[in-house]
């Protein structure tokens, strides 16, 4: 098992840096836009927040402002693909694709057409907002969706590449984000490549499987199993859809028992994806650190964290019961 | 493909069209009929007469974009396309079958010449947006049209791509909506009145034509003008009557989404004989110069009277 080009210095000081993921997009898309004409970024009145305004500031002719209007959002989008353009579609995950969902089906996906969608502030992230702007089903309904891949990101530096990635893509993608401010465990020079996951951390007695922010939290709870003298395996799955089968399977092999960990409802996302290929594949116990199918509420994201039992604590016990079945 | 621009030969060939339909409708056994029947004439016009495009390269870089937003009229889009010699007209009789290119509501990738897959009602006309949006930015000179129902302007995704268009002052976008006051449940104006429309458009700050969807001068007359539509983008409200040129389905909206040889009315023939008496109905239309007409036309000879292949 190889270690991805991870700064080992930087991941045992993983917790000095915090950077929001989303200036990771807006940072990409200006270079994108520099190198590429074809490049657009449409947004529904949330630009400063999304991070695109920095791309309407070097490209006014490019970026086009929909206003409050998500299934228009992405369904010019649709019709700009049609031309020829890439158009990045960009605004909180909860509105979209949360509420354009069938327009993606149909216009973008089934129509096969080269729209990078792109939720923000997805996850608990919001925090304060509440349960309305929390994003939390996003994962499943966009992998659910043929012609699609799914994207997530762990940091600033990934969400720069992932954009980056997914502007190379020939066909739909979406990429998911959260807004706070994340704990960089990737580095410049981290290798990313759609669907091949990356070994975090080597281990043999438990696979920590994340994907977001909460690789943030795997690698806490890593550290903590491994005081306890469990070597865990970390792994970040930045794309859940197509899921990197060889390298999950072989990690589940080594590892015998496994732990995902997502910042989404626990019906239809990554541990969801996890569980049905290796049902497939390997079948080995798993349990699932996941929003436990109900709706959020208001606070800080740290407190959601632990409310909702997603915190690094919750992953070392979900190991722990894991390892004695 | 040979351009018509006598009337005359416009109504010959809306009537093959229609016919085409009512064969193709009556093969598959399940469809829509009063939106396609209803189109025909329009649909005539615009591949006949008024759009740029070539069959032979449906991808051909200079045509006129043509995006059908109510993917359910399809059976007129196919039937004229198929005319126009975008694919066989045998190719007609497999509409909604298994592993047929004609999917009952129109793929994009399933059958070139189409520009966009749809269904789902309200998302053509932003997509059309899009396109011209596009298009402009490259400053290309393509026309998109993008063709509506009036049911589907139900859709709140319809009303959010008028408001774009209209802040965009996209004037190469000619939109036409198909004003049949019907949809699936009644009419129109009971079900979610849209009335009156041209002022809404107005309103919206789009440029206003209405026209009678019937009547190939105006039909002409108006789209041939937008190809110079200046400042705003364009809506032609084309007043058709549901179902065409078949009597007993002229104006009902129980036709709407049923092939001939389903619906019992109080206008209705039997069942068995739906199909014969639309398709003599319509042919009876100007038959005194039809006979003339096919000798000039050879391959436009309604697929109904072909000899069908056997299975």
């Amino acid at each position: 098992m190889n270690l991805q080009g991870v700064n080992k210095k930087l991941y045992l000081n993983f917790f000095r840096e915090r950077v929001p993921t989303r200036n990771g997009y807006g940072d990409a898309l200006v270079e994108l836009g520099k190198k590429n004409k074809n490049i657009m970024v449409l947004c529904a009145d949330l630009t400063e927040s999304t991070r695109v305004h920095k791309f309407r500031e070097a490209f006014p002719d490019r970026f086009v402002e929909i206003g409050v209007a998500e299934q228009n959002l992405v369904t010019v989008g649709s019709g700009l693909a049609a031309v020829g353009k890439i158009p990045f579609v960009s605004s909180y995950a909860m509105f979209c694709p949360g509420r354009c969902w069938e327009q993606i089906r149909t216009t973008i996906c089934y129509n096969n057409r080269n729209v990078k969608v792109i939720g923000a502030h997805s996850g608990i992230s919001v925090g304060p907002d509440g349960a309305t702007h929390q994003a939390l089903e996003d994962i499943a309904i966009m992998r659910a969706l043929p012609n699609m891949i799914v994207v997530v990101p762990a940091d600033y530096e990934q969400t720069k590449k992932a954009t980056k990635a997914i502007a190379e893509w020939q066909g739909p993608a979406y990429m998911r984000f959260a807004r706070e401010k994340t704990e960089q465990v990737t580095t410049a020079k981290t290798p990313f490549e759609i669907g091949k996951a990356q070994v975090l951390k080597d281990g043999k007695e438990v696979l920590l499987i994340g994907a977001g922010p909460m690789i943030h939290e795997c690698l806490v709870a890593a550290e903590e199993l491994q005081k306890q003298g469990i070597k865990a395996m970390v792994i970040n799955c930045h794309t859940i859809k197509p899921l990197d089968k060889k390298t999950i399977v072989a990690a589940a092999k080594k590892c015998k028992r496994v732990v995902t960990v997502e910042e989404h409802q626990i019906n239809g996302g990554l541990g969801g994806a996890i569980s049905e290929l290796l049902a497939e594949n390997h079948p080995v116990p798993i349990e699932r650190v996941a929003v436990n199918d109900r709706f959020g509420e208001s606070g800080e994201p740290d407190e959601l964290l632990v409310k909702f039992g997603l915190s690094s604590q919750h992953i070392v016990k979900a190991a722990l019961r894991v390892r004695k079945r | 493909m040979k351009k018509l621009t006598k009337i005359k030969d416009l109504q010959m060939m809306a009537d093959v069209i229609r016919e085409d339909t009512i064969a193709a409708l009556t093969e598959a056994k399940s469809g829509h009929s009063g939106g396609p029947l209803g189109m025909a004439d329009i649909f005539t016009a615009l591949y006949f007469n008024i759009l740029k495009h070539n069959p032979k390269k449906p991808c051909w870089e200079g045509r006129d974009r043509l995006v059908l937003s109510n993917g359910h009229i399809c059976p007129i889009l196919y039937s004229t396309m198929a005319n126009a010699g975008y694919f066989p007209k045998e190719e007609l009789f497999t509409l909604r079958k298994l592993g047929t290119r004609l999917q009952g509501h129109p793929h994009r990738e399933a059958l070139p010449g189409l520009e966009t897959t749809s269904g789902p009602l309200g998302s053509g006309l932003s997509q059309a947006s899009g396109m011209a949006y596009g298009l402009r930015l490259d400053k290309k000179k393509n026309i998109v049209f993008c063709l509506c129902s009036d049911g589907e302007q139900n859709e709140g995704n319809h009303w959010e791509a008028v408001l774009f268009a209209a802040k965009n002052k996209l004037s190469n976008l000619i939109a036409i909506t198909d004003r049949n006051y019907i949809q699936i449940d009644g009419n129109t104006e009971e079900i979610m009145p849209l009335d009156p429309l041209d002022q809404k458009y107005k309103a919206f700050n789009w440029n206003v034509e209405v026209i009678d969807g019937h009547d190939f001068r105006q039909i002409l007359h108006v789209l041939k003008k937008a190809r110079n539509n200046k400042g705003k983008p364009l809506m032609i409200i084309a007043n058709t009557i549901p179902g065409k040129g078949v009597e007993y389905m002229e104006n009902d909206y129980r036709w709407h989404g049923s092939p001939p040889g389903t619906v019992t009315t109080e206008r209705t023939p039997p069942k068995d004989e739906q199909t014969d008496v639309a398709l003599e109905e319509i042919h009876a239309h100007e038959a005194e110069e039809r006979g003339d007409w096919y000798l000039e036309h050879l391959r436009l000879r309604p697929i109904h009277t072909m000899k069908r292949k056997q299975k």
